[in-house]
């Protein structure tokens, strides 16, 4: 290996990616933390488990050089669809929704990697030196045609969160590519003409979840009443917060999710106002620092891709805590590298490596 | 390093570098929003949240619909809901939870010790849920226990709405059970809207229709002060009631099987012949679901399920018997329609054939003499079908059986359903990877060896024999109705096939079948009765299999003993009614089960007198019975 990749390795990347993770088992500990028994039961050992499996995914993907994604890019694209339909077939089903494969020790998400693989081939594609005046829309044809299947079936598993997620990204990259100023704004409207379509695959709940947002007197006993308690969870830390292991509206089961999608509210019932600022500068501040990547990266390429798996990590804490708030309607996203989920941490910490390994590349040539 | 980045701003990409710039922007107008929402929630509405999340919970409660109704064919109420009270702790309320229960046991007059025991065992559990101090508990104690709740804090009690199976064990296997939901059916269907601690369909009926029966839930969202008293009710939603089952089931009828069971251990099915609706389907041993809504013990559980004579399963479906000479029926008609023999031909029994070296004897010692297929099925000859067995080969025999529903599930809508099996050649080599021996074909062609039936199955069987070839899917549900009456969806008949039987062929089985049971020299004269006209066959199934090893010798015999067949169908002019029995370790089919087919027969003919009223009393089923 070449010596210059060690003493480049980017370490301001590990530590934001430690530190956020450090507030997820944490969390994740506060919110199954038992008062009457004293103990956390097992999640979030199993957290810190599935980190350490995302370490070496990390590692992994800072073990070669990123151009090499070149030439993976569609294979592992394609994988990831076949394990997609493989999952809408006969996924193991949970919660009423198709989202997993069983392995026996692990149940794989496909449509966390899925993320990964639309950013390959979107950086594949628009690599090329754009046109003066950026591309058409019908250059989009390709790609859209990509990533069109990647997000249907994620749509129908059904996990809509995802699915945004897919699409925003699958956007964020095409107009980071280049697009031409008339090109997007049919592409806007477009996408609002498709947008009663997608309502049909939605599963009632998940219309209920929408309206909800829309009407919260709608449903104050289902979807409203969660976002009613999360917001209680949240307001109620006030400035200071409840302190560890001292949030109440956590204990008492109101919060779904506790430990996933809403791990948010959990950490600002007992971190209050501030833990709550400090927590979204420190996403922040890493959002800011992969941009400086982006910017100094050698080639388009790179820059791409870093891009990309900057956007998958905005993308999901802006509507994660918006959505706990109360700002967005209450889709399944995960709060990276916080939130519970062995497929989730290991594909956000791949993601992190390959922003790792464009960085540390930059000086190699 | 600065000349390292010079460098880089030569190639790279140049396009990208100005666009991320405005990404600084999005990022921070993004933080922007987000910082501004959590400045509205925490600090000037935080002391407001603070308030509700410390001073005054909101809670839900979920009030799971009232969950539908049973009704047999008649409109007779089978299972219906009856509301419970439930007595309730959150110990979370209570600043001294033990002595609050000590408070409690004094009002309630009950043993504090055993209060604490159970708040002792629920320790463990998630904070603010509540602990079930008893279940249907009376009037009294909801009495004391509002009276007092000044004393009482955490205490409350709940109603709760409890199943209530009219028929107690008559049908249980039938209607199945209830139970609390399960933490795999909870990760199964938790958008379905289940919750821990919720009731749901375990077993029978109550499982297959759960969707149906279940309802939905409402509840109401509501405020509590500092001792767990409701201080206002924010918003209600009302639950909806589930919907009505109208089975095709005879309750009279089902009475009557089970009854004729009382003591045995078996199956009686009750099939109508020409629409294959199930009148009625009795498994004993049995036991009372009455005890699971009730909440069943640990004890009590492990003792169902530990119980080698396995009271929880439906033997009608689940049974899977050698069928014995009821195959036979099966045998003739094939016999006639492959022209394995001539009908009128006689063949010589002398109480045994020979096949290869090896001896197959018949049942009756010293044999039946000169028998054709007439008196073969009356006497149940062994001889006559080893011969014709051997004539048909095994796989016309697995032709004929497939026809007649056997070795499939009948696809009665029932949980846990058992296909039986029948053999042939194809069979064996994927099996055993093994050529059929010709000497098997001896076993099967009297029922034995490799065939399995269940008691369903030849009960659907004799329905096809007895209504001129026509197989129809067995029915239990007739129609699902609404709480106000209308109907929902009706479930009329379905013909799984017609079979292609030369009328000649089935006019001769049939007559053999009525001599089974008229004749002198019958195997089924138990059955005869004076109210109405039977034809069938007896069975005596060996039990091959004898795994009782370890047990003591009296029970040894009981287990190694022949289980007892009289599959059947009736009036024989005008036949509306199959009936299989099997009692299990029996003995001989004409004295253990023929007599208890006799019984449901009777009552059959009985209630055929009184159609008019009846049918009065099936119109007003429809209404709700509260």
């Amino acid at each position: 290996m070449d010596r210059r990749l060690v003493s480049h390795f980017d370490w301001v990347l590990l530590l934001f990616s430690l530190a956020l993770a450090g507030v997820g088992v944490m969390t994740i500990y506060s919110a199954n933390y038992n008062v009457v028994t004293g103990h956390a039961g097992i999640l979030p050992v199993r957290q810190t488990m599935w980190l350490g499996l995302g370490f070496i995914a990390m590692m992994a993907a800072i073990s070669f050089d990123y151009h090499y994604i070149d030439r993976i890019a569609f294979p592992f694209f394609g994988i990831m669809l076949v394990l997609l339909i493989i999952v809408d077939l006969v996924g193991h089903s949970g919660g009423g929704s198709q989202r997993w494969i069983n392995l026996g020790f692990f149940r794989l998400q496909p449509s966390e990697p899925a993320k990964i693989a639309i950013v390959f081939v979107m950086a594949k594609y628009f690599q090329q030196d754009e046109p003066p005046k950026g591309y058409y829309l019908r250059d989009l044809w390709i790609p859209a045609l990509l990533v069109g299947p990647l997000v249907f079936l994620t749509l129908i598993q059904p996990d809509l969160g995802t699915a945004i997620i897919l699409g925003i990204v699958f956007v964020s990259m095409v107009l980071m590519g280049g697009l031409r100023l008339r090109s997007f704004s049919y592409l806007v409207l477009a996408g609002l003409a498709v947008l009663p379509l997608g309502w049909r695959f939605l599963r009632p709940y998940q219309q209920n979840r929408v309206l909800t947002f829309l009407d919260p007197d709608r449903d104050p006993l289902g979807a409203g009443y969660h976002v009613i308690q999360s917001k209680i969870a949240i307001g109620s830390g006030q400035i200071f917060g409840k302190g560890f292991l001292h949030g109440t509206q956590n204990r008492l089961d109101f919060l779904p999710a506790q430990h996933t999608d809403f791990i948010f509210a959990v950490f600002s019932e007992e971190w209050g106002f501030l833990g709550c600022v400090a927590l979204l500068l420190l996403y922040f501040a890493f959002i800011a620092y992969c941009l400086r990547i982006v910017q100094r990266a050698k080639d388009r390429f790179g820059a791409l891709l870093v891009f990309g798996m900057t956007a998958i990590i905005f993308w999901h804490v802006v509507i994660n805590i918006a959505m706990v708030c109360g700002v967005l309607p209450v889709v399944g996203v995960p709060l990276p590298m916080v939130s519970y989920g062995g497929s989730a941490l290991a594909s956000m910490m791949f993601a992190i490596g390959i922003i790792m390994n464009v960085s540390m590349r930059r000086y190699v040539f | 390093m600065d000349s390292l980045t010079e460098i880089n701003r030569q190639d790279g990409a140049p396009e990208l570098r100005a666009r991320a710039r405005w990404l600084y922007v999005i990022l921070a107008l993004a933080i922007t929003v987000l910082v501004a929402r959590l400045v509205l929630l925490q600090v000037v509405e935080g002391e407001r949240y603070g308030f509700l999340s410390e001073h005054n919970r909101v809670r839900i409660k979920r009030m799971p619909g009232t969950r539908g109704m049973i009704y047999d064919r008649g409109g007779h109420l089978l299972v219906d809901s009856r509301p419970s009270f439930e007595l309730l702790f959150v110990p979370e309320d209570s600043d001294e939870p033990e002595n609050t229960l000590r408070s409690l046991a004094r009002y309630l007059e009950r043993d504090e010790k055993e209060l604490l025991d159970i708040f002792e065992e629920n320790k463990k559990r998630q904070a603010f849920d509540e602990i079930v101090l008893g279940r249907d508990v009376d009037w009294n104690t909801v009495v004391a226990v509002e009276a007092h709740q000044l004393d009482l804090p955490g205490v409350t009690v709940r109603v709760r709405p409890r199943r209530n199976y009219e028929t107690g064990p008559t049908a249980a296997h039938l209607l199945g059970y209830m139970g609390e939901v399960n933490q795999r059916q909870l990760k199964v269907m938790k958008d379905d809207g289940y919750s821990v601690g919720d009731e749901i369909g375990q077993f029978g009926l109550e499982r297959r229709w759960e969707a149906v029966l279940r309802g939905q839930s409402g509840g109401q969202q509501f405020e509590v002060d500092a001792l767990g008293r409701r201080v206002r009710v924010l918003s209600e939603v009302p639950d909806v009631p589930g919907q009505t089952v109208h089975l095709t089931i005879d309750r009279d009828l089902q009475e009557a099987a089970y009854e004729a069971l009382k003591g045995k251990h078996g199956t009686i099915v009750a099939i109508d012949v020409n629409n294959g609706a199930i009148l009625a389907m009795a498994s004993a041993p049995t036991f009372d679901p009455n005890v699971f809504a009730r909440g069943i013990k640990n004890d009590e559980w492990k003792a169902l399920i530990t119980d080698r004579l396995r009271p929880l399963a439906n033997r009608a479906i689940q049974g899977q018997y050698p069928p014995g000479s009821t195959f036979k029926v099966i045998m003739a008609i094939a016999t006639l329609e492959e022209g394995a023999m001539h009908p009128e031909a006689y063949i010589h029994d002398p109480g045994y054939y020979f096949f290869g070296n090896r001896q197959f004897r018949d049942w009756l010692k010293g044999g039946h003499g000169a028998v054709n297929l007439h008196r073969a099925v009356v006497e149940s000859c062994d001889t006559y079908f080893y011969q014709a067995g051997q004539r048909l080969g095994v796989d016309k025999i697995a032709k004929w059986s497939r026809a007649f529903g056997l070795g499939e599930k009948s696809g009665a809508a029932l949980d846990d359903e058992k296909g039986g099996l029948i053999p042939d050649t194809e069979w064996k080599r994927k099996r055993y990877k093994q050529p059929w021996l010709p000497g098997e074909t001896l076993s099967v062609a009297i029922g034995q060896g490799y065939v399995t039936a269940t008691p369903l199955q030849l009960a659907n069987m004799m329905a096809a024999v007895a209504n001129g070839g026509t197989l129809y899917r067995p029915r239990i549900v007739s129609k699902v109705s609404s709480v106000d009456g209308t109907k929902v969806q009706e479930y009329p008949p379905e013909k799984i096939r017609t079979i292609e039987i030369k009328p000649e062929t089935l006019r001769r089985v049939q007559n053999a079948l009525a001599d089974v049971v008229t004749n002198a020299r019958g195997t089924g004269g138990a059955a005869r009765s004076p109210l109405i006209q039977v034809a069938g066959k007896t069975g005596t199934a060996q039990v091959i299999e004898m795994k009782g090893a370890y047990l003591k010798s009296e029970q040894l015999s009981y287990f190694s003993r022949d289980h007892a067949w009289f599959v059947s169908y009736g009036p024989v002019q005008n036949p509306q009614i199959a009936v299989t029995v099997l009692v299990e370790h029996g003995g001989h089919g004409g004295e253990a089960a023929a007599p208890l087919a006799k019984k449901v027969f009777e009552k059959f003919a009985e209630l055929q007198k009184q159609p008019q009223d009846r049918r009065q009393v099936a119109g007003a089923g429809t209404q709700r019975a509260n």
